[in-house]
């Protein structure tokens, strides 16, 4: 069995008194398709943010890849890790945001091509050409010069998931992606990252309230309440098949309110 | 009272000579507050409390002092010290230090109204500090604060007569000296008000196409 390529061991975060993390461990193979779902201040979106480096943790260890992402091993000692080390660690790790987050005042193009020269030095003509692909990848390659503004919703998460793999990231975050778009442009998005997960093996993990999506998606689901994995296991097992009464009550509730499972 | 064409032909090269001096302290006093008020709003989010304290200290206390005091000390109290500036120097740095505490607002207020969401990208992004203040946060926030900014502008423009204090020979200055030597005033004082009056018209008029211009932001 290889080793995984996510390992998360015991770590806790607050906001302020609030409690969002308390001792998690849990471990994510290289490849594998994580779907994490659950009521919202579950504490999903929080450990997407914190693999992400967008916060930080209060304790506990997280290794990606072989490698811790908040300490540094110096002379056998772990040691916090600064910002250099931070910043090779977060080359592994790509981000895709529910508001898109792009970049407003550049193009599609510009948006796609910005980090991999800036980050790793690659030339604009190779930049653009690797760009192009990706466009093509998400069915956007006709709008490059265009501006976020002029895009859809779908389109620009679809900008969004072309410039996260731009820096060919091992590990993927979607972090419900597809929550702020109009229903007639979700499944463009969700199209795109059925296809992804076909055509490469990286490592994803999505939080979303999408469930029928989740089912067919994922290889594991998770499922949060107050910052624990109540149950995990198969998608079938956990849409299907609920053990725990915490999961049965969150998904009778969710297709209540009109979502598919 | 009697207003003499002829004596306004005489006096009015003077007074153009004036009018350069008055637009170049203006716009070099301008690029300075610019450059000056950037660099008290980063240092202001500076994580070091040293840092971002003592230029916190620094802004307040520019700010709350007279502009004409702090001519003063820096054309006639620095000399003390062995800095000897010429006073149009003297004048530049003056207007550019009080003003710049003023400016070093607007980008706060510019810096602050980039959405959190484009600083978590850039971060995604890998980009470092450095690209991500130069390449993703002030190139969206200086455009929506450019007509704030050329407002403090107009009004640094109306002060400059402040700078005849420590003798730079300004469009205040050159009146006051043709007005004493002919001991008439009407026309030198009327002129230097139409001067600042056709200025600032004008410059008002660059200011709605500005706030046209850059006012918004698309997202």
């Amino acid at each position: 069995m290889p080793a995984p390529i996510i390992k998360i061991d015991a770590i806790s975060k607050s906001f302020g008194t609030f409690k969002v993390l308390d001792g998690l461990s849990m471990q994510v193979m290289p490849g594998e398709k994580l779907a994490l779902i659950g009521p919202s201040g579950s504490g999903k979106t929080t450990i997407l943010r914190i693999l992400m480096t967008l916060e930080k943790i209060d304790g506990g260890h997280i290794q990606v890849d072989g490698e811790q992402l908040y300490h540094m091993e110096r002379n056998g000692q772990l040691l916090p890790a600064d910002e250099r080390h931070l910043a090779r660690m977060r080359q592994k790790i790509g981000m895709v945001f529910q508001l898109f987050n792009l970049f407003p005042h550049k193009c599609v193009m510009d948006n796609v091509t910005l980090a991999p020269m800036l980050t790793k030095g690659v030339a604009r003509a190779a930049a653009e050409k690797r760009a192009m692909e990706l466009l093509d990848m998400v069915g956007l390659a006709d709008k490059a010069k265009a501006m976020p503004a002029q895009l859809s919703g779908g389109q620009k998460q679809r900008v969004a998931i072309a410039r996260a793999l731009a820096l060919s990231p091992k590990i993927m975050l979607f972090d419900e992606v597809t929550s702020a778009l109009d229903p007639e442009l979700v499944e463009e998005v969700l199209n795109v990252m059925r296809k992804l997960a076909a055509e490469t093996d990286m490592t994803m993990l999505l939080v979303t309230h999408e469930m029928g999506f989740a089912h067919d998606f994922a290889d594991r689901v998770l499922f949060f309440d107050r910052g624990r994995i109540v149950e995990e296991g198969k998608p079938d097992e956990i849409f299907r098949h609920p053990k725990q009464e915490r999961t049965q009550s969150f998904l009778k509730k969710i297709i209540a309110a009109g979502h598919r499972v | 009272m009697d207003w003499d064409w002829d004596f306004v032909w005489q006096i009015m090269p003077t007074l153009i000579q004036g009018v350069k001096i008055t637009i170049l302290a203006t716009i070099l006093g301008s690029i300075l507050a610019a450059i000056v008020g950037l660099g008290i709003a980063l240092g202001r989010r500076s994580e070091n409390p040293l840092v971002s304290r003592s230029i916190s200290w620094f802004a307040e206390f520019i700010r709350g002092t007279p502009l004409l005091v702090q001519l003063y000390f820096i054309f006639y109290v620095l000399p003390d010290i062995g800095i000897l500036l010429p006073p149009l120097v003297a004048g530049v740095i003056g207007l550019g230090l009080h003003y710049g505490t003023y400016t070093a607002e607007v980008y706060r207020a510019g810096i602050d109204n980039v959405p959190r969401g484009q600083w978590e990208a850039a971060k995604a992004c890998n980009l470092n500090g450095r690209h991500t203040w130069t390449h993703i946060i002030l190139p969206q926030a200086i455009p929506p604060m450019i007509p704030a900014l050329a407002n403090y502008f107009i009004a640094m423009f109306k002060e400059t007569p402040l700078l005849s204090a420590i003798t730079v020979l300004e469009l205040m200055n050159q009146a006051k000296s043709v007005a004493n030597t002919y001991y008439r005033y009407i026309e030198p004082m009327t002129l230097v008000g139409a001067f600042f009056l056709v200025i600032s018209l004008c410059s008002v008029v660059l200011l709605r196409w500005l706030e046209h211009r850059y006012g918004r932001i698309e997202r």
